[in-house]
């Protein structure tokens, strides 16, 4: 079908008509409401802070609300955890780690974290449903990236517990102690893997707290590492907002700080522990440039433009925001770009069908709107996909892109974090690598061509941590991930992963 | 030599060095037209030093950026060769350097066993820059059809705060993990003794280093640190002296651009474990590359 109407537009191209015609999808055939159920769910009405192996009530007896971002009816009341239960929490961390966990054969400890990988696989459908309910993302994306990637994650660091020297020749690598982590909205269950199981298999004990929109898979997660038995203390798991986040970063008894978040932020914590000993990783912003060489296969960039930038709802530090397609076949890429994005369905996220989910946040959603508004403003050309919102509650953004961007557009500079693709075109491989090269960030690039000199040619001179070539949007546990310049240092995932949490 | 006192028992006057600035494969003298006047322990002038600017220290920023890209793209062998070369000029000029650190204040037998140890550090880093990268690098094994490595590559323009207190071998081997991992870098001399790093610019400059690979200036580390510590294109700095009210500065200023703070508190260059691969790694970054293996 999809084939066929492709073939019809090349034709009318070579007549010379003007192409506006585009994959239709809803007229003649549509798709059935296809949700996931929600059955067998169970959200409290209430969680507390998993602190030393139990949940507790938060010390000033506050609590927020988190919602669902697709209807905004409140899902559940979530402790706010002040100073008090953060310095709680840390001495939870430090009394594990200095009687429990510091002292357990590392095999054991090993086995621990297999544990919670193992049963984060058999709840694996109760983790895909509330992410999706908490956050926005598709349940697609749920179920097929995000929790099995986390299980992953686990199951990956598990093993190297008892063999870390392994990891650095010439080196025994010791544990750090207490690793405070804090962690963004956009993939909340796959970040607290990232954070939690290196430096678990590291040795070390930990507090982190999960983002304030989304903060129930982390207490899910609570349960299950208290199913899988793990010492009290050990794992320590907070909710909260700004203010706890701060709590934790200038707390004098943590050894080691992971953020993952906005540049912004990571700048003001490099700043708070600059006085202190503690050992720092940031994983920060993005502005990543997915080049179109005039060689690529077309049809599969074009899948790889979508993914890299409409991919949970463009709320992904590495997105592809900036697309670079070379002149002679910008026209063709641009076209086949518009069809496909009036074929992505914009819903429900518990439908299996949706392709792009709700909005994180109305605040995300003023941001995204706000940079719409200055790209038009600036003089680029605004381009939506004419699909149909949900009516009624929720915030939702159609895919969107503009052509006639110029490097200096701040829709071309800065981090939107949502679906707003800035499009740019160039003539030589040298002008691209200058272009993409061009940005305070360096997290994530990609490049499409048929010829693999040309690729690694481009992949050694682009100046960012992770390379896509030929595909886009890929993670794994064995690949290590973080960025160059201020996109932060260190990285999370493969043994690259294990070095910031040891001492070396 | 480089005594400044002119030398009335011998029949010919003395030519006294003129101690300059090394940016970009040139010895300018500083643009300030300023010096501060170095002496050695019995009050002895020993030389009048260029007070860096900062004016000096963006152009050789510059410098450095733009000699990035040629000496990032040499093969590992060509660097390899590079500092193996910077060892044997080092070595054929080890007399001056072992005079010039006593007049500076060492023992000769400290200053012979210095120059010795920066000669073989020189040799040591020669024979890892084609090699460290085998052993950091990865295959990674990822689920999905793809091939996935991870490799080292330089972090880029590099700021040094050469060693108050090892102010030769400390210098040689600050620049040369930085080098032989394809950096290119700026370099403040150690302010009490100066010589070694002036002189060490000569060896860079006959050692096939191109321009701008490593540029050295003299000064005071007081009025330079924030321009090192605040310059938007620096991407890492390195300090391994023990102020930590300057190791604070250096952390909080490095928020600017998310600098790298490489930060060896104290460090014994002369000690075993001031010699490793990882000081190499610590000026590198981690780039991971995906490609999809078709069927």
């Amino acid at each position: 079908m999809a084939k066929q109407l492709v073939k019809k537009k090349k034709k009318s191209a070579g007549n010379g008509a003007a192409i506006d015609s585009a994959l239709d999808f809803n007229s003649g055939w549509s798709y059935s409401p296809a949700p996931e159920s929600t059955d067998h769910i169970e959200i409290k009405d209430k969680y507390g802070l998993f602190i030393n192996g139990k949940f507790v009530r938060p010390s000033k007896g506050k609590y927020f609300a988190t919602i669902n971002p697709a209807n905004e009816k409140k899902l559940a009341m979530v402790a706010e955890a002040s100073e008090e239960d953060v310095d709680k929490a840390v001495k939870a961390a430090r009394k594990a780690y200095n009687n429990v966990w510091s002292r357990m054969p590392a095999k054991e400890r090993g086995k621990y974290i297999y544990r919670i990988a193992r049963i984060m696989q058999e709840r694996a459908r109760e983790f895909a449903v509330i992410e999706t309910l908490d956050g926005g993302k598709t349940i697609r994306e749920a179920r097929d990236v995000d929790v099995p990637l986390a299980a992953a994650h686990f199951f990956y660091y598990a093993g190297w517990a008892d063999k870390l020297e392994y990891a650095f020749p010439g080196k025994s690598p010791q544990a750090l102690g207490v690793a405070g982590q804090i962690i963004p909205w956009n993939f909340p269950l796959l970040m607290m893997a990232w954070k939690i199981a290196p430096a678990l298999a590291c040795g070390n004990t930990v507090v982190i707290k999960s983002a304030e929109t989304t903060p129930l898979t982390s207490l899910k997660l609570a349960e299950v590492i208290q199913e899988a038995g793990l010492p009290d203390g050990v794992v320590n798991i907070i909710t909260g907002a700004g203010a706890t986040g701060a709590a934790i970063v200038n707390h004098p008894d943590i050894n080691k700080i992971a953020f993952t978040g906005s540049t912004a932020v990571g700048k003001i914590i490099q700043s708070a522990i600059a006085g202190t000993d503690k050992k720092v990783t940031l994983e920060l912003g993005g502005k990543a440039a997915n080049i179109i060489l005039d060689d690529a296969p077309i049809d599969q960039a074009v899948e790889g433009i979508i993914n890299g930038i409409y991919f949970n709802q463009g709320h992904v530090c590495c997105a592809g925001s900036r697309l670079f397609v070379q002149e002679d076949v910008a026209d063709i890429v641009v076209r086949k770009l518009k069809d496909r994005m009036e074929s992505l369905i914009v819903g429900d996220p518990m439908d299996k069908n949706t392709d792009i989910g709700a909005i994180n946040s109305k605040e995300q959603l003023n941001t995204i709107n706000k940079y719409i508004k200055i790209g038009k403003s600036e003089g680029a050309s605004f381009y939506q996909s004419s699909c149909e919102l949900p009516s009624g509650k929720g915030f939702w953004c159609r895919p969107t892109l503009f052509l006639n961007v110029s490097q200096s557009h701040r829709i071309a500079q800065e981090e939107i974090f949502g679906p707003v693709l800035a499009v740019q075109t160039f003539r030589t491989v040298e002008e691209v690598l200058e272009k993409a090269n061009n940005t305070p960030y360096g997290l994530s690039a990609g490049v499409w061509s048929d010829k693999g000199a040309k690729i690694f040619n481009m992949t050694n001179k682009l100046r960012a941590g992770v390379i896509w070539a030929n595909t886009y949007n890929k993670f794994d546990p064995s690949s290590p991930f973080g960025g160059y310049k201020e996109s932060g240092f260190g990285r999370e995932g493969g043994l690259h992963g294990l070095s910031a949490y040891l001492k070396i | 030599m480089p005594k400044a006192k002119s030398n009335t028992t011998k029949s010919r006057l003395n030519i006294q060095k003129t101690y300059k600035i090394y940016i970009g494969g040139k010895f300018p003298r500083t643009e300030s037209g300023r010096y501060y006047k170095l002496k050695s322990a019995d009050g002895d002038l020993l030389g009048n030093i260029c007070l860096s600017s900062r004016k000096d220290f963006r152009n050789a920023v510059g410098a450095a950026r733009g000699a990035f890209k040629g000496w990032s793209g040499k093969s590992a062998f060509n660097r390899s060769q590079i500092l193996y070369r910077l060892g044997e000029m080092l070595e054929g000029r080890s007399a001056q350097f072992k005079e010039e650190l006593v007049i500076q204040g060492a023992t000769p037998k400290q200053a012979q066993a210095e120059v010795a140890s920066s000669i073989d550090r020189l040799i040591y880093y020669a024979g890892w820059a084609d090699k460290y990268q085998q052993v950091f690098s990865s295959v990674n094994p990822v689920a999905s059809s793809h091939f996935n490595f991870t490799i080292l590559e330089p972090t880029g323009v590099v700021a040094i705060l050469a060693p108050e207190k090892s102010s030769l071998l400390g210098l040689v081997s600050v620049i040369a993990v930085t080098i032989a991992g394809g950096n290119t870098c700026v370099v403040l001399a150690a302010e009490s003794a100066p010589l070694s790093a002036v002189t060490f610019s000569e060896v860079i400059h006959s050692s096939d280093v191109p321009g701008g690979v490593v540029n050295i200036l003299t000064g005071r580390r007081k009025e330079l640190l924030s321009q090192f510590t605040m310059h938007m294109d620096v991407n890492a700095i390195v300090y391994s002296d023990n102020d930590t009210e300057t190791i604070s500065k250096i952390k909080r200023d490095s928020t600017s651009n998310v600098k790298r703070a490489i930060i060896y508190k104290g460090m014994d260059w002369s000690s075993a474990a001031a010699e490793s691969p990882y000081f190499i790694s610590d000026v590198q970054e981690t780039k991971t590359t995906w490609h999809p293996i078709g069927k």
